[in-house]
């Protein structure tokens, strides 16, 4: 068996809205190991959740897909839902922003926890509850026998966070899908957030990492993807791609970056409805040529590939 | 907490119920008519003296207003509502009696309701804007539209007259479930239009929030989604709305009652006023009040229920 576990060839994604199609995401292609870490990175609102979904197969059901998901050799997107079901929470699961928003206010987080257990595992009652109980001790959700009894609303930001992490690894996943999870914290509780995937990740489970946040998939991913207005612009490993970024998009990202003196891009990101022609960056990159009206070619290099007319 | 929290909804409703029997006592004592002259008139038209002064000092009416309104709760308190001037029959026995049909007419039209607004409320929330969600929309605007006198009388035209499937009115032997079909149908469309509407909005809310992707995302089918993690959810504000209806079921059925002559409390309330059977009406009123704050009260622990937020609110 190959070590690919996920893979995304040509998958685009466009929503029909009353204003024109929102191309959402447009020919994505990467793939991710087993055991990897794989962080998508990008502006807010450059279509990289809607991938997410895609690959869970919870987009909003206007949403037009092409394209092709494999995972662990299956072509998901090409399952019946059914069939997607037994899929969704077991093999891959996903971890949302906000766990006040996307944990049930109305059920108790321990059922919540046991869910996917129940669901997937074909456990008891009581073996899920035992099995949620370690799952609590094992994210520091002390004592499991009370919390798990509690609402969503008893419990702490942090607390709640290591709860949503709980119930998306409930039933052992080989690839969890986390979007924006340090999407408006602090930094103490980025630092937690962290943590708690490096633990999981430790144990082998693989994640595709959405952020905005340049740091935090620095400290945590293996390799890196750029999304730009819906187009992945570069793939890398994360050394060499924090060392030497080669889109001019990400080198400007980067040099966005406080800790880089923070120059903003110059400009401002493109409607996603009227996308611009050729090279969606041209409009605002320092190395613009005639050729940029031309769709860039995705140049394939050592390692690691770019989708930019400089490296032809 | 939570059982702090009922003890104190209950004590709230004590001062409720003495103003709520304030009122209705002196509601009944400041309408015009004398009730000793009325039940002491001869069909004639005349009337004795000496026998209205008999009957004031007999049921205590010769006292002032405020000794009569003490006395008068004194035995309320403890379930003695007096005596009908009419009948000579204990008020709250014949109030019981006449208030069990009601709730079981009540209890039968929000079964009614309930299994036609759910089911019809989630369909239209989850087809939403589509030709299946006008339809339940144009059915329950319908059934909003319509006033219950009219609905009656065209189902019994229907169902009686013409069809001669149902009785048309009449009482059977209370627990003939024949005849509590008509009315039931009749109030229970009613309160299905208000709670479908209502469940279709809540139900909508509820599947645009993020709980529901999660829920997706955790592998569940599409069916445990809708009734685990939507429905309780959605049924929070809607149980507000069922509150009232019983309410309305229990008190506002008067007029249905009437067009079946159905020996209910509605029926009661009116031929007591129409007879002034003051003590009847008096002890009507407070039963009914009784009854609907114990049905809010009861609401509110379904409301606890439903949304553990609630109990354990600091505040409160």
């Amino acid at each position: 068996m190959s070590d690919v576990l996920l893979k995304v060839s040509g998958v685009s994604v466009s929503i029909p809205t009353g204003q024109g199609n929102v191309h959402a995401v447009d020919d994505a292609a990467f793939s991710i190991n087993k055991h990897e870490v794989f962080s998508l990175i990008g502006e807010s609102g450059s279509g990289k959740s809607i991938l997410g979904q895609a690959i869970m197969r919870l987009l909003p059901p206007n949403a037009v897909f092409s394209g092709k998901v494999e995972l662990d050799g299956t072509e998901i997107s090409a399952l019946s839902e059914k069939e997607m079901q037994k899929i969704r929470g077991k093999t891959v699961a996903s971890i949302a922003q906000n766990p006040y928003l996307a944990m049930n206010p109305g059920i108790r987080v321990g059922t919540q926890v046991a869910e996917p257990m129940r669901a997937h595992l074909g456990l008891s009652k009581e073996d899920a509850k035992a099995r949620t109980r370690r799952a609590l001790k094992y994210f520091d959700i002390l004592p499991p026998e009370v919390r798990e009894r509690e609402y969503p609303f008893q419990y702490s930001g942090g607390m709640l966070q290591r709860a949503m992490v709980a119930m998306g690894t409930a039933a052992d996943p080989e690839l969890i899908i986390a979007d924006e999870p340090t999407k408006g914290v602090d930094v103490l509780k980025r630092r937690n957030i962290a943590a708690i995937f490096q633990k999981v990740a430790s144990e082998g489970c693989a994640f595709l990492l959405i952020t905005h946040d340049v740091g935090f998939a620095r400290a945590m991913s293996d390799r890196i993807a750029v999304n730009y207005c819906g187009q992945i612009i570069e793939i890398a490993g994360k050394d060499a791609f924090f060392k030497e970024p080669l889109h001019p998009y990400s080198k400007a990202l980067l040099d966005a970056v406080p800790e880089r003196g923070m120059h903003p891009i110059p400009g401002s990101s493109p409607s996603m409805i009227e996308v611009p022609e050729g090279c969606r960056f041209h409009p605002r990159c320092p190395h613009k040529t005639e050729r940029c009206l031309a769709d860039p070619p995705v140049v394939e290099m050592a390692r690691r590939c770019v989708r930019c007319w400089l490296y032809a | 907490m939570l059982k702090e929290y009922f003890i104190r909804r209950a004590l709230y409703l004590i001062p409720v119920l003495i103003f709520i029997s304030f009122m209705s006592f002196s509601l009944i004592y400041i309408a015009p008519g004398d009730p000793a002259e009325i039940m002491m008139t001869s069909p004639s038209g005349g009337y004795d003296e000496a026998a209205v002064e008999a009957f004031r000092i007999a049921h205590g009416l010769d006292q002032p207003f405020y000794i009569q309104y003490l006395n008068w709760l004194k035995g309320a308190v403890v379930g003695d509502f007096g005596y009908s001037y009419m009948s000579e029959q204990p008020v709250f026995e014949t109030v019981l009696n006449a208030f069990r049909n009601t709730l079981t007419l009540s209890v039968l039209s929000l079964a009614i309701a309930l299994v036609i607004a759910i089911p019809l409320g989630v369909v239209s929330a989850l087809k939403h804007n589509t030709v299946v969600d006008d339809a339940c929309r144009f059915v329950a605007l319908f059934g909003v539209s319509i006033p219950n006198f009219w609905q009656a009388y065209l189902m019994i035209i229907i169902f009686s007259v013409i069809l001669h499937w149902l009785p048309a009115s009449g009482f059977g032997h209370g627990t003939d479930i024949s005849y509590m079909i008509l009315p039931a149908t009749v109030l229970g469309t009613g309160s299905a239009a208000v709670m479908m509407r209502m469940i279709r909005s809540s139900m909508l809310d509820v599947m645009g929030k993020e709980y529901i992707q999660t829920a997706r995302g955790k592998g569940l089918s599409e069916k445990i989604v809708i009734i685990r993690h939507a429905l309780k959810n959605a049924l929070v504000p809607v149980i507000t709305v069922v509150g009232l209806s019983i309410g309305f079921l229990l008190n506002g059925s008067v007029v249905v009652e009437t067009i079946f002559g159905w020996s209910g409390i509605g029926n009661l309330v009116v031929d007591s006023i129409l007879s002034h059977d003051y003590m009847m009406v008096q002890g009507s009123v407070l039963f009914v009040a009784v009854i609907f704050l114990l049905i809010n009260f009861f609401v509110d622990l379904v409301y606890v229920w439903a949304n553990p937020e609630i109990r354990y609110d600091r505040t409160s």
